[in-house]
């Protein structure tokens, strides 16, 4: 049999070996990992595979059905387009945490049973956050914190829900869960925190902007998406998913619009994205459902594509600001190109692969007779248009002229983007591939006279928006800011927390318990430490001594864990609060 | 960049000219109006940039520098 090992374990396995190359066939090897698992994955036959006997639980690290395999194929296409992109890269951890991570979505898509889920989600979250840290930039550090706090936090509350679950039924299967219970809203949560919910989002625009030009490459396709296939899996169908999906098409956009760090945009615009995916879930007809799973593949190549573009124009120029950049088309046209490719699939633009894969799931909400629904993903549709779309290659590559005169990218750079170009235009031209590899037979033709004409109109007339503001001066000018969104509440919190604490707390501590210490236990001391200073005569001095600079020492090792930062310790205490009830929910409920 | 720009109007106005010739399939009845999306395209994105600077960034925007890290 061919199918010996999972693909999670030709990527996490074989990322290991990156550290003994060098040079060229360093590079020889960081194609043909990611070659070989698109090989693997697309003669994988469907079944169930690869279970593991441990004590009573079974586990499943291959089920494998058309719904995984969609997931599974583009999550390997892409593998190899971010690794071609990453081909300069020295950092060795930097590409085994890439790797890692890809592995573990693999991992991730193809679990049969819950256990195998958690443990590839942590991985996930886990080399994620390595892969932030890797622009080894004090804003990347700490976001990266954040990033790893916010993952663990969701991977308790899914810990929490399977154990629950595992009790209430009896099975560590992975299906199909809907709401219903405890258990399936902790699941539903852990869900949703990878997956972007509003207000559960933040971490997204924080964290993956600050990653290195090719990190953010990687994380713009993992987390999110693999966040979609388990709701697709476990949650299809669930109306409140409709409502979240909508929210989150609309409410990114208008931080996209005041943005000014392009990659920020861009992870605002992948909210937005995802926010389509999880409309289609929610709305859980075939059409809807094929629609999610067209579009996660559709979405993962041109972002990814973006994301590259932007990462070039940083890799050459070290910035990213819309303030900062402008007119690049004349050093970087290639660059260019891509990007505008790039930013018309992710518009829907006729011919590209967002028109025939967005198109999906509006129609579906169109079908559904929802109206408020329809609207909201219309005017997303639009908005995404706007910013994504026009804001990104303009501000970056025309614009005013930032005089900047750089080089075009790197080859190998060049080569990612037009691979990933050439796929968005391909898909756009010739669904039919895609179409044929989605979970539900397709009978939707995305290329009737009417729905070109009423998309071109859309965006024509969106872009016509533009235009006037931009010529009016109405439009909002960039300006270097930091615009507050939902991790405020544990950024700057936390800090408040700290200040009631330290202001009010400590002085209830102080006046009230500090004095009746002092009664209690100081007095008595001192008066010991009176006695004991009498036999404290000549020959204990030394003895005194040595301790001292003994326990100077050890607090000088423990300080370095002592951050000061409120933030790092009002979280260490949420998280220990979770443990503590998960630590006495768990004799509970087995 | 001006012929630009009346490249673009006249494709603009190219767009509903043809509009109402095409057969529409509506999900609800006011879609099937002619030059229904780009109106709505318009609108939209006009609010969109509207609420966006008058609204949002006033709530929203602080210094660069906000979070010290």
């Amino acid at each position: 049999m061919t199918n010996l090992i999972p693909p999670a374990g030709i990527l996490i396995f074989g990322s290991l070996l990156i550290l003994l190359f060098r040079g060229r066939m360093r590079q020889v090897y960081m194609i043909a990992l990611p070659l070989l698992t698109i090989l693997y994955v697309f003669s994988l036959p469907e079944g169930v595979y690869w279970k593991v006997r441990i004590l009573e639980y079974e586990l499943i690290f291959g089920r494998v059905d058309r719904l995984s395999l969609a997931f599974s194929y583009i999550f390997a296409i892409i593998t190899f387009i971010s690794s071609i992109y990453s081909l300069h890269v020295k950092d060795n951890l930097h590409l085994v945490s890439a790797f890692v991570y890809a592995g573990a979505a693999q991992g991730a898509v193809f679990a049969g049973d819950f256990v195998t889920l958690f443990i590839f989600w942590e991985i996930m979250a886990f080399a994620a956050a390595y892969i932030v840290w890797s622009a080894k930039t004090k804003k990347a550090v700490s976001a990266g914190m954040r990033y790893l706090m916010v993952h663990i936090f969701g991977g308790l509350l899914l810990l929490g829900g399977i154990i629950i679950q595992y009790h209430e039924t009896g099975s560590l299967l992975f299906n199909y869960v809907g709401l219903k219970g405890l258990s399936s809203w902790l699941i539903f949560l852990g869900f949703g925190i990878n997956a972007a919910f509003p207000v559960l989002h933040a971490w997204l625009p924080d964290a993956y902007p600050e990653s290195t030009e090719t990190g953010t490459v990687f994380l713009s396709a993992f987390t999110t998406k693999t966040a979609v296939y388990v709701l697709a899996r476990a949650f299809p169908g669930t109306e409140l998913l409709i409502y979240i999906g909508a929210a989150m098409t609309a409410f990114p956009i208008f931080y996209a619009v005041i943005e000014n760090n392009l990659r920020r945009v861009l992870s605002y615009s992948l909210i937005n994205q995802v926010g389509f995916m999880v409309t289609g879930v929610g709305i859980g007809t075939q059409l809807s459902l094929n629609g999610t799973v067209a579009h996660a593949f559709c979405h993962i190549l041109y972002k990814a594509l973006l994301f590259m573009s932007m990462g070039a124009v940083l890799y050459r120029t070290g910035k990213i600001n819309a303030t900062d950049l402008g007119g690049l088309y004349k050093s970087m046209p290639l660059t260019t190109i891509f990007c505008i490719v790039g930013a018309a699939s992710i518009s829907g633009v006729p011919f590209t692969s967002g028109f025939v894969s967005k198109s999906m799931i509006v129609s579906a909400a169109g079908e559904g007779g929802m109206l408020a629904i329809w609207i909201a993903l219309l005017f997303a549709s639009a908005g995404v248009f706007h910013h994504s779309g026009i804001k990104i290659p303009f501000f970056a590559f025309f614009s005013h002229d930032s005089g900047i005169r750089t080089q075009e990218a790197p080859k190998h750079m060049l080569v990612a983007m037009g691979i990933a170009a050439f796929l968005c235009i391909g898909i756009g031209v010739l669904p039919g591939p895609l179409y044929s590899i989605l979970p539900y037979p397709v009978e939707y033709e995305p290329y009737t006279a009417a729905h070109v004409i009423d998309q071109t109109q859309l965006l024509a007339f969106s872009a016509l928006a533009f235009t006037l503001l931009m010529l009016s001066g109405i439009y909002p000018p960039e300006i270097r800011s930091v615009n507050l969104d939902a991790d405020w509440f544990y950024r700057k919190g936390s800090a408040l927390f700290m200040r009631f604490a330290n202001n009010v707390l400590a002085k209830v501590e102080y006046n009230i318990i500090g004095q009746a210490y002092e009664f209690m236990v100081i007095k008595p001391i001192l008066k010991i430490a009176g006695f004991l200073k009498l036999i404290d005569t000549s020959g204990v001095d030394k003895t005194y001594n040595n301790m001292a600079t003994g326990s100077i020492r050890l607090s000088d090792a423990v300080r370095v864990i002592q951050t000061g930062r409120a933030n790092d310790y009002a979280f260490v205490m949420v998280i220990g609060i979770i443990l503590l009830i998960l630590i006495v929910l768990i004799p509970i409920v087995i | 960049m001006k012929k630009i720009l009346t490249i673009f109007y006249s494709f603009l106005v190219i767009l509903i000219l043809i509009d109402p010739f095409i057969h529409k399939h509506a999900y609800f009845g006011f879609d099937e109006y002619p030059s229904f999306y780009g109106a709505y395209g318009l609108v939209a994105c006009i609010i969109l940039v509207l609420a966006a600077k008058y609204i949002l960034r006033p709530i929203v925007m602080r210094g660069e520098d906000y979070y010290d890290d």
